[in-house]
């Protein structure tokens, strides 16, 4: 990128805008954060300040590790995000593949049925979904949340990896073929390490929705030992009294596991962003 | 080595019909060149030989056996990208080793081979780098490695050199040439650039519009074109046609005559024109006549001549030399006297 290209007005310009964003961005973040180390009475006068001597205190997580089995409920979150995940990458990936690189009779129909779910929120189909998982029996069960989440992140993975498989070489695969590869190795082989921007992309958009999802735990996995994080954090929301100590713990600590897996894709992401844009 | 054996191969994409029965025989030995302007089906003529791709119908025989239906790794061919088509996570040395070690060759054997090819192309000291490491000519080298290695009955290549710089390009096609005599393998190769053409092949397969316009060796192809196209396609610069009627013959519809074919004259000559550009090449030079009724000559002369843009010259043709085609664009019989 040339620094001659741009002036330093523009420059300051791009800087504040994107700071004014992360701030806006990142505030109630840092308020969840910061009051979560606050005494009940701190939160409610000064909702802005940063806990003192006074003020500092780490009663919510008391309350959490106390209440409820708060390791059994992360335990629960990443084994669905983690599940699902890999499944949506996995079958995405290959679907993708197939689509982008087979021609038959139907590809571009099945493309479109494929993407429709980007368009179409999951949760419409919330009572059908209900009805089919306790006929088979999988109400509550983590099975359940990963199914419905593999089939909830599988269409916007197609969509974007079959674009960025478009982008792979023909000459690479054929070269592949005429050297005897099978065409499991030239997807895992050759395809996949080239798309590994684009996975990282699919695996954080994918993954942040499931962690944070409420509904679907809540109709299909309410039972204390398939409760997720979020959903049992809602213990401590009650319907006259909010032990808001407790929740704002909750999900300070729930943010922790995201932020580690964000960390491990993000080196991949930014690629993964750029990658159409600087060609 | 191999011989190989097109029978009337036909190939639709879709509703459109890129090529409409191609037959085709090539010795053992043999360096064939497919030529034709982008997009007249060459490659895809390639990848059926090599079988990425299926053929409507036809048949494609190698070494006398039907492979029509046989996966490309079992044909006994190697294929050369235009693109290198290295594999970006393997050292040179595996990228050679690749097709060999899938096809369960013993390790030392592979590592004999190798050294071979790397030895012969000059790669023996790259071969723990990675393509990425490499520049776009050495790459292309490991490519025609990749290939060699296999020991293939059928090389093939898809317009190897286009993607290297000029010096390049000659100084590979120059390697390809004493390759193709070290080696001695059936080759056949694509390209869009009829010099590439002219300077390797044995014979030479002019396609246009998904058919076989001529095959013949580069001189028959330049001497004797049997159509208006492949007059056009041969030869640099092109071939200038003249209205026949606008120079006051009849019989044919259009003229030929090459530039090389043409001298000038200041007093008199086959027809007046005006100099309207003059290309200085070194060797040669190219000089641009606009003529009245027949349109711009180009006339190429030898050595280093002084021209005034707007001078009158005569163009005077070489008689014998000049063709005629017919309104159909086949060549007929003609002389200009
Ligand atoms: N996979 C494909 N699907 C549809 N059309 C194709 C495909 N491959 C090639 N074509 C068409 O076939 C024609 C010949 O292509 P190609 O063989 O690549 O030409 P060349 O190599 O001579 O430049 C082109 O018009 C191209 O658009
Ligand atoms: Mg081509």
């Amino acid at each position: 990128m040339s620094v001659a290209r741009h002036s330093n007005v523009g420059s300051f310009a791009a800087h504040a805008i994107l700071a004014t964003y992360t701030v806006i961005a990142l505030f109630p973040v840092i308020v969840i954060v910061v009051n979560s180390f606050k005494t009940r009475k701190a939160i409610f006068r000064s909702p802005l300040s940063p806990p003192d001597g006074e003020t500092f205190s780490l009663i919510g997580y008391e309350t959490v590790m106390a209440q409820g089995d708060f390791v059994l409920y992360f335990q629960n979150s990443l084994i669905v995000t983690v599940v699902a995940l890999a499944l949506v990458l996995l079958f995405g990936a290959m679907a993708a593949f197939a689509l982008s690189e087979y021609r038959f009779r139907g590809n571009m129909l099945m493309g479109l049925y494929l993407a429709l779910g980007i368009m179409i929120p999951i949760r419409l189909g919330t009572v059908a979904i209900m009805q089919m998982m306790v006929a088979a029996g999988l109400v509550p069960t983590l099975t359940a949340l990963i199914l419905v989440y593999t089939a909830q992140g599988l269409p916007l993975a197609i969509f974007i990896l079959s674009e960025f498989m478009r982008t792979v070489s023909d000459d690479l695969k054929d070269a592949g073929r005429i050297d005897g590869l099978s065409e499991y190795r030239i997807f895992f082989r050759l395809v996949l390490p080239l798309v590994r921007p684009a996975l990282a992309t699919v695996a954080v958009f994918t993954m942040i929705p499931i962690w944070n999802d409420l509904w679907f735990p809540l109709l299909l996995a309410s039972a204390e030992e398939t409760k997720t994080v979020t959903l049992g954090a809602q213990v401590f929301i009650g319907q006259f009294v909010t032990n808001w100590n407790a929740v704002l713990a909750a999900l300070s600590l729930a943010i922790l596991p995201v932020l580690v897996l964000y960390i491990v894709f993000s080196r991949q992401l930014i690629s993964g962003i750029t990658a159409g844009a600087v060609k | 080595m191999g011989s190989l054996s097109l029978q009337a191969i036909h190939k639709s994409f879709g509703a459109v019909e890129v090529l409409k029965g191609i037959d085709l025989e090539v010795n053992n030995g043999e360096f064939v060149v497919f030529v034709g302007p982008s997009g007249c089906g060459k490659s895809t003529l390639l990848r059926i030989i090599a079988g990425l791709e299926d053929a409507t119908s036809g048949a494609v025989r190698i070494n006398d056996r039907d492979v029509t239906t046989v996966p490309p790794a079992k044909r006994g061919i190697a294929m050369v990208f235009q693109t290198y088509a290295l594999y970006p996570h393997l050292t040179v040395r595996d990228n050679m080793g690749l097709g060999l070690k899938q096809a369960g060759t013993a390790k030392d054997e592979i590592a004999d081979r190798v050294r071979t090819a790397s030895d012969m192309l000059s790669l023996a000291e790259y071969l723990e780098r990675r393509p990425a490491e490499l520049s776009g000519g050495q790459r292309q080298r490991v490519a025609i490695g990749r290939a060699i290695v296999r020991e293939p009955e059928l090389f093939l290549f898809d317009e190897p050199l286009s993607n290297l710089d000029a010096a390049l390009r000659v100084q590979t096609r120059l390697e390809i040439a004493r390759l193709h005599r070290e080696v001695a393998a059936t080759t056949i190769y694509v390209t869009h650039d009829q010099v590439e053409a002219m300077t390797l092949a044995d014979r030479i397969v002019v396609l246009h519009g998904g058919v076989i316009q001529q095959i013949g060796s580069p001189m028959q192809l330049y001497n004797s074109p049997q159509n208006q196209f492949v007059a056009g396609f041969i030869g640099s610069p092109k071939m200038n046609f003249i209205e026949a009627g606008a120079v006051g013959r009849n019989g044919v519809s259009t003229i030929g005559v090459r530039p090389e074919h043409i001298t000038v004259d200041g007093k008199a000559g086959d027809l007046e024109g005006a100099v309207s550009h003059v290309e200085h090449l070194g060797a040669d030079m190219n000089l641009y006549l606009d003529c009245a009724d027949a349109g711009t000559l180009v006339v190429r002369m030898f050595g280093e001549h002084h021209f005034d843009i707007g001078a009158k010259l005569f163009a005077r043709f070489d008689a014998g030399r000049a063709l005629g085609f017919d309104a159909d664009g086949q060549t007929v019989d003609f002389s200009w006297e």
